[in-house]
């Protein structure tokens, strides 16, 4: 078999200054206004409000039973909202049965219908909406075009592998130009592979099309690359929306920082906080420089929060005086090819990540097990959070 | 120890008299006397109008039992099979007390003001429909079940989010995969009905005669029984043509789809 060559494209050039968000005279496609649903006693979504803006690609992103999907079935019409609004383009949805609403789904299972060939199944909708025959036709091939995935019109989906049933199944949902795709989980069932092709894939059809897609995943790294604006949630609540840089760079709790990315959390007490520049008192006793002013009370608990590949780590103390440095032993070193991950135990007990590019071919480790090091990081490169 | 055989130069001649012996007469006696063509007519008629019946109203019992809860759904199947649990024999006698005149038919008829007085529902058509309604329920409704259990809840949900209001999922959707269903059960129920015997003879008149009293009667109170075994190889081609048809249909659905 031979292998496709999957050209990694940069966005394309509409969206690269693409941000409605920032515009206040913007008027959203969906808005979420104080959304409640309960199941039973559990509270799947409690009270939330969000916005998406037409065109968007928007991923709503949390570990399973945080409310995501629920949320996007309160968008589809599946499930009716305890509590709030939801509008489209200023209308509300409320009592707008699903097969009245100007979106589609495409489902987790994909939900292919397996009496019908692939073209009956993405005629489906266009057929309940009376459109005339030829038009029919000619939509079909241009979805099949879309997805690539001509001269498979005919087969019944038991014939299909698995990405290409992932295919049809969006091509059915963009069939009718929703308003808004709704994409739930859409790569879970593809191999990893596959699923990167996809997401690429994914992304060019977005920006060519301009429809605006509201995708729910439990995978950060999905979430990351494909969405305009994601918004991390956490039990039926969201904690921070952002774009990826910004949810990345600028968690806005423990709780973001940690379950987008990897993330060193070290204890401290807050010394002091001026415009540019912050001190905390570590649990190591050693005082660390973060280059941002803080939120809190000289004396509060709070945590500084460092990625991995910030850190630098070196068998010398660094000389530079602004630089913060904390010295340890390594008790790890993961080798991931790309990547060398150290563990090191600081001498105050808690343990932190480095993480480093490998630009060389790696001949021989300079730094290994039980070596005495120093973690080192500018003060810009860290922030500290309160919560 | 040796088995002994005949040897064979006496197998030949017995063989040629049992052939000589052989003849289509009865099955032209059959042809000859109106009586058994009305009976095979009647036994298809009760059979295929029953068959309908049972699956009116299997159907939407079946529908709702797959649409029921999880932990409801075992519950209805005992309910449905429980029947099983008594003889076939009783449960078609206990109709004849909950049909006679005083029976528990007439008296609930009579307490709803729907008759003035009671009606003789034995020994009619509408007796034996009852009887093989009620009889065969079980074996309409647990093929249809397993058909409609099986088709995902997320397949309706995409119908609606496509633009299919309700009953439009439901013909477009549910029915066509549902058909494995239908045609098993329908065949269930058919092709056992077509030669009833005691449902008929119980609760039914001598205006329902179906061929299975006829084959009865030919057998046990005339002892005729070579016209007997014509009427029940007759039977068995008529049976064999809605197996073969469905087969048929089944084996160009494989190759079209293989």
């Amino acid at each position: 078999m031979v292998e496709r060559a999957q050209p990694i494209k940069p966005r394309l050039g509409p969206k690269r200054d693409f941000a409605p968000w920032a515009d206040p005279a913007a008027s959203p496609l969906v808005r979420f206004e104080r959304v409640a649903k309960r199941f039973g006693a559990i509270s799947a979504v409690g009270r939330l409000s969000l916005d998406i803006f037409a065109g968007e690609f928007f991923a709503l992103l949390g570990p399973s039973g945080c409310g995501k999907t629920t949320l996007l079935r309160l968008l589809a019409g599946f499930e009716t909202p305890d509590e709030g609004r939801i509008l489209l383009e200023g209308a509300d949805l409320a009592g707008m049965p699903p097969y009245r609403r100007p979106t589609n789904m495409m489902f987790q299972s994909y939900a292919l219908f397996p009496h019908l060939s692939v073209e009956r199944n993405i005629a489906f909708g266009l057929e309940q909406e009376r459109m005339p025959k030829p038009q029919i036709a000619a939509r079909v091939e241009e979805m099949l075009a879309l997805v690539k995935l001509e001269g498979f019109a005919r087969r019944k989906p038991d014939r299909l592998s698995g990405g290409e049933r992932q295919r049809v199944a969006l091509a059915r949902a963009l069939a009718k130009r929703p308003k808004a795709l709704l994409l739930d989980e859409p790569m879970a069932a593809l191999d990893k592979k596959l699923r990167a092709e996809t997401q690429f894939e994914l992304i060019e059809l977005q920006a060519k099309l301009g429809t605006t897609f509201v995708i729910v995943t439990h995978d950060q790294e999905e979430a990351m690359i494909l969405a305009d604006r994601m918004a991390v949630m956490e039990r039926g609540r969201i904690v921070q929306v952002g774009t990826p840089a910004e949810i990345y760079e600028q968690p806005s709790s423990r709780y973001v920082a940690d379950f987008v990315g990897d993330v060193n959390l070290l204890e401290g007490r807050l010394t002091a906080t001026g415009a540019s520049e912050s001190l905390v008192h570590g649990n190591g006793g050693v005082q660390l420089r973060i280059a941002q002013p803080v939120d809190a009370a000289p004396g509060a608990l709070v945590w500084v929060a460092l990625r991995p590949e910030k850190v630098r780590i070196g068998l010398e103390r660094p000389t530079e005086a602004r630089e913060n440095a904390l010295a340890g032993t390594v008790v790890d070193v993961g080798y991931l090819g790309n990547l060398s991950v150290y563990k090191v135990r600081l001498d105050d007990g808690a343990l932190m990540t480095a993480t480093l590019s490998n630009r060389t071919r790696l001949v021989e480790r300079t730094i290994g097990w039980n070596d005495r090091v120093w973690l080192s990081w500018p003060p810009e490169a860290a922030i500290v959070l309160t919560r | 120890m040796r088995r002994v055989f005949p040897p064979a130069c006496s197998i030949l001649p017995t063989l040629r008299r049992f052939l000589a012996g052989l003849s289509f007469d009865n099955y032209a006696a059959l042809g000859s006397d109106r009586l058994y063509l009305a009976a095979y007519l009647k036994s298809l008629e009760v059979a295929a109008f029953s068959t309908l019946m049972l699956l009116a109203l299997g159907y939407p019992f079946a529908y709702a039992m797959a649409r029921a809860p999880r932990r409801l759904q075992a519950m209805l199947v005992m309910l449905v099979v429980l029947p099983f649990w008594t003889s076939f024999l009783i449960r078609v006698y206990a109709w004849i007390n909950i049909l006679q005149r005083d029976g528990l038919f007439n008296q609930m008829l009579l307490a709803l003001g729907i008759v003035e007085e009671p009606v003789g529902w034995l020994s009619t058509n509408t007796a034996v429909y009852i009887g093989i309604v009620y009889s065969y329920f079980p074996f309409m409704v647990l093929p249809l079940y397993a058909a409609l259990e099986k088709i995902e809840v997320s397949l309706h949900e995409a119908a609606a989010d496509l633009g299919a209001p309700p009953w439009k999922a439901f013909w477009r959707i549910t029915v066509p995969l549902s058909r494995p269903g239908i045609v098993a059960g329908s065949l269930l129920c058919f092709i056992p009905i077509v030669g009833e015997f005691v449902i008929p003879d119980l609760l039914g008149g001598s205006a329902t005669l179906m061929i299975g009293q006829t084959l009865w009667t030919e057998f046990f109170a005339n002892r005729d029984w070579p016209i007997a075994s014509a009427v029940a190889v007759v039977l068995l081609c008529l049976l064999i043509v809605p197996i073969l048809i469905y087969q048929h249909r089944q084996a160009r659905e494989i190759e079209q789809g293989g």
